[in-house]
């Protein structure tokens, strides 16, 4: 089992649960150690119920798992919901003035600060989120520096009072603590790593940055606006023209004309932004010019439950525009992949000249990660494609849409002297000439339906084929797609230690699909087992539909939380058990 | 990219001579919309190459198949968004926007309404036939009330958009009405539109010759009144412009309503543009400022 230590800190929204939280973050990372954080909210600005997890350790954490070794309730809803969490040796930390905790498991300590003596609460408002930070640190073995310097950066945009306030508060909280709490029986432990902590969103950002986007729409909805926060806040140190459209119709038709005059452009939606997209996918693929959209996914239908994930989306994705077209999609594996996978699908879109769609989802869009810096490489290979760039003299006439073995026809940007062209959302000839009114023309229509639907081949040769994680023949094989990597790998973990062998199938590229390769895969496997974070098992049909492969059974959730190992490693359990071939854990953190 | 060295008048119309011929009906407005446009283009000595034409869909849509610049044919009700991105990712083209009113004026029109107010520097020429065309003759944003048409075979019982009116409200910084069938001043007037630093609007009547039966050549033709012809009227006087868009009847008035020079166009605003066009800016972040996006993390 991997060693981990887990906080747990909740309240109404508006009072402050993420500032902790962040806090945390980077007292964790900065000792050197690995962090997952996951915030579980609704749509509501003031009230309701908050509850971030940060679940670190010295090992790579790929996911939160629901168990707390401390929780910080911020009011009295959230110890009701979460005391239950705590088991022998975990601890509550509250404000003993307003929270009154039932009664724990034998072995949690109750940690009652006793906050309106130790700070001046009609000053402070969240002086009890403060005093309990430095009263964790210290239960948790982390020198009082380290929160000081947090806090000061913290800060640092307001008065030096402020931070001389927050200051002493966290270190009366901190002594308090050491004098009155007994400290954990696992002091965290200290490294020589060095961590940056992401969200998916920023890393999207970033990864678009670093793909050389120039250009960035979008029309907030959660969860992808943090892609344009990051873009909006650092449009000017990285030279990306950043515009808030509309509608999600105007977003992308912007992005396709951006890029149409020559920049890398990019835009990020929800599933519901994305279904007023979809007419724009099929003019980037007929057009022939490459866009790429993000889709965080929601949990839907409609509006659906706008704070809570999902993998619902991938048929949307599938469907997306009418007629047959050239694209790809791909799921990114978890938040570090969120960076890599955007120079990579900017290139085969660039050199494609097709739509490229990034299937995220809540989890990872807006949850945290460590990362190596060394991973975040902000001068990854850029391939712009095939184009002409040329200024001189003769030239055959140009043709855009020129019938080639590979499907695709060297771009022109405009504003090259002596390449003007119409390039069309109808179908047109070589020439851009349209065919769709008066120069109808079955036979340039059917060439030029096949030389678009050629690139396929060039993306499917692009893109690596999955691979297998773990023994080449196991027991189980679990198979996912995008978010669900980490909690995949987790539980394979789990269940080795358990006596039962896994292996892991992670799907990052949806399409083109190497169909060939997973079933040379699948096909050796003993007890073949499809994760997903949705109700109809949308990969387990595409797979069906692309391969003809049925798995032995299907492990789903669609409550709007993210799975946790434990249940995967139940659901093979009570699977290979032959109870079910459908599990559908229950969450048991109630959020 | 380098620029060629234009020798003055060099460019004739037949540069704009588009590769096919226009496959609009005899008779349709907008082949007098055409020839203003590319008369406009040769009397402003506007290289071919430097002109992005953009439209959505509708017979007038087709407009940048006619004329020989980098066209761009979108999606119904979809050019002015295109045509934005287009303009802000190389702001040295002149960009054109074509298209119809119900392109414009109705699948659109939520685009319309933000091109204007964030004054994009864009020409939007929109041939107004009051009719859907294409689909062969339903009512449009601008038919007039109790016309006949196919989805309103009783007589239209929804009052029309007014497009000047509209482009008023929305803040659009110039705003102008010409008529096909008078060449000269709507040269002048597209002319004049493409001069201006910012978001220039013209609502064109167009008439179809095929669908609308009402709002002909003929019927316009002793109706329009030039603006240009009274001495009195002021084009800077917004609520002046709003009074005459109001009128509708015997007298129609054309020519530019409005136009103001002190609002900076959108690309103007964009400090990211400081350097030069953004197709033309380095697209690496230098390894300063990655650093620092990393070292925000840690």
């Amino acid at each position: 089992m991997r060693q981990s230590f887990s906080i747990g800190i909740g309240g109404a929204a508006g009072q402050g649960v993420a500032t902790p939280g962040d806090i945390f973050a980077k007292i964790f990372s900065r000792r050197g150690l690995h962090l997952n954080a996951y915030n579980a909210y609704q749509s509501i600005i003031r009230g309701g119920h908050t509850f971030l997890t940060i679940r670190t350790g010295p090992d790579k954490i790929t996911s939160t798992d629901g168990r707390m070794d401390l929780l910080i309730p911020l009011n009295q809803d959230t110890v009701d919901r979460h005391l239950r969490l705590l088991s022998a040796g975990g601890a509550c930390l509250y404000n003993a003035d307003l929270i009154h905790p039932a009664t724990p498991v034998e072995g949690v300590q109750l940690c009652p600060l006793p906050v309106s003596k130790l700070a001046d609460i009609s000053r402070n408002k969240v002086a009890q989120n403060t005093l309990a930070m430095g009263a964790a640190l210290s239960m948790v073995g982390v020198g009082f520096a380290a929160l000081e310097s947090v806090l000061e950066e913290q800060f640092r945009k307001k008065t030096q009072a402020v931070i001389d306030e927050n200051v002493s508060l966290a270190r009366a909280g901190y002594d308090y603590a050491t004098q009155n709490f007994k400290p954990f029986a696992w002091p965290l432990p200290l490294t020589d790593a060095r961590y940056a902590v992401l969200s998916g969103n920023g890393a999207m950002a970033m990864g678009g940055a670093a793909a050389g986007v120039k250009f960035y729409s979008a029309y907030p909805m959660s969860p992808s606006t943090g892609v344009l926060h990051w873009m909006a806040e650092h449009a000017r140190e990285a030279e990306i023209m950043v515009r808030q459209v509309e509608d999600e119709i105007g977003v992308i038709n912007m992005a396709i004309g951006a890029s149409h005059a020559g920049v890398r452009s990019m835009c990020a939606t929800s599933g519901g932004g994305f279904a007023l997209m979809s007419e724009g996918l099929g003019l980037s693929a007929q057009a022939e010019i490459p866009v790429v959209v993000i889709d965080c996914q929601r949990a839907g239908p409609s509006t659906g439950v706008p704070t809570k994930t999902e993998q619902g989306d991938l048929w949307q994705m599938l469907g997306a525009a009418f007629g047959d077209y050239p694209r790809v999609i791909a799921a990114p594996l978890d938040i570090a992949d969120c960076f890599k996978l955007m120079p990579e699908i900017f290139n085969i879109t660039d050199r494609f000249q097709c739509p490229g769609i990034v299937l995220c989802d809540l989890l990872l869009a807006e949850g945290r990660l460590s990362v190596d810096p060394a991973e975040i490489d902000f001068h990854p290979a850029i391939d712009r494609g095939e184009m002409i760039t040329s200024n001189g003299g003769e030239h055959a006439p140009y043709l855009r849409y020129k019938i080639t073995d590979s499907g695709v026809s060297p771009r022109v940007i405009p504003g090259l002297p002596g390449y003007t062209h119409v390039v069309s959302s109808d179908e047109h000839d070589e020439d851009g000439v349209l065919i769709s009114d008066a120069y109808t023309n079955h036979a340039k229509r059917r060439a030029m339906m096949e030389k678009r639907m050629r690139k396929m081949q060039g993306i499917a040769a692009a893109i690596p084929p999955p691979q297998l994680i773990g023994p080449p023949t196991a027991d189980v094989t679990l198979v996912g797609w995008g978010s669900t990597f980490g909690v995949i790998d987790e539980a394979c973990e789990l269940l080795r230690e358990q006596g039962i062998s896994a292996n892991h199938l992670p799907i990052r590229w949806l399409v083109p699909l190497h169909g060939e390769a997973i079933l040379d895969i699948l096909r050796n496997a003993r007890h073949t087992l499809i994760v997903e974070n949705n109700f109809s098992g949308q990969f387990a049909r595409y797979l069906r539909s692309e391969t003809s492969f049925v798995p032995t059974g299907h492990i789903r959730k669609y409550d709007g939380e993210p799975f946790f190992p434990q249940h995967i490693v139940q659901a093979v359990k009570d699977q290979l058990a032959g109870k079910t071939t459908l599990s559908i854990p229950a969450h048991e953190v109630m959020v | 990219m380098a620029t060629e060295i234009i020798t003055p008048n060099a460019i004739t119309m037949a540069d704009f001579k588009g590769r096919v011929e226009p496959d609009w009906c005899p008779g349709c407005g907008d082949y007098g919309v055409l020839a203003a446009v590319q008369k406009a283009l040769v009397e402003l000595q506007i290289p071919q190459h430097e002109v992005a034409t953009i439209s959505g869909i509708g017979c007038s849509s087709n407009f940048p198949g006619f004329i020989e610049t980098y066209g761009m044919h979108t999606l119904h009700g979809r050019s002015l968004p295109v045509a934005t991105g287009v303009k802000m990712a190389n702001h040295a083209l002149t960009v054109l926007v074509t298209g119809g009113d119900g392109d414009g004026f109705g699948i659109g029109c939520g685009h319309f309404v933000h091109a204007m107010r964030r004054n994009v520097d864009l020409t939007y020429l929109v041939m107004d036939n009051q009719i859907y065309g294409l689909t062969t003759g339903q009512t449009s944003p601008t038919s007039r009330l109790a016309m006949k048409t196919k989805t309103t075979p009783f007589g239209n019982v929804e009052r029309p958009v007014n497009p000047v009116a509209l482009a008023l409200a929305a803040g659009a910084t110039y705003v102008a009405r010409g008529f096909s069938a008078d060449q000269k001043h709507l040269t002048e007037l597209v002319k004049n539109a493409i001069a201006h630093k910012g978001f220039s609007f013209i609502d064109i009547f167009s008439p179809c010759i095929t669908y609308n039966h009402d709002n002909t050549i003929p019927w316009f033709r002793p109706r329009v009144k030039k603006l240009e012809d009274n001495p009195a009227y002021d084009s800077t006087d917004w609520t002046a412009a709003m009074e005459q868009a109001q009128l509708w009847g015997d007298e129609i008035p054309i020519g530019k309503f409005f136009e103001r020079t002190d609002v900076p166009s959108l690309h103007s605003l964009e400090p990211v543009l400081n350097s030069g066009p953004l197709v033309h800016q380095s697209n690496r972040i230098p390894a300063d400022i990655a650093k620092s996006f990393i070292d925000e993390l840690m």
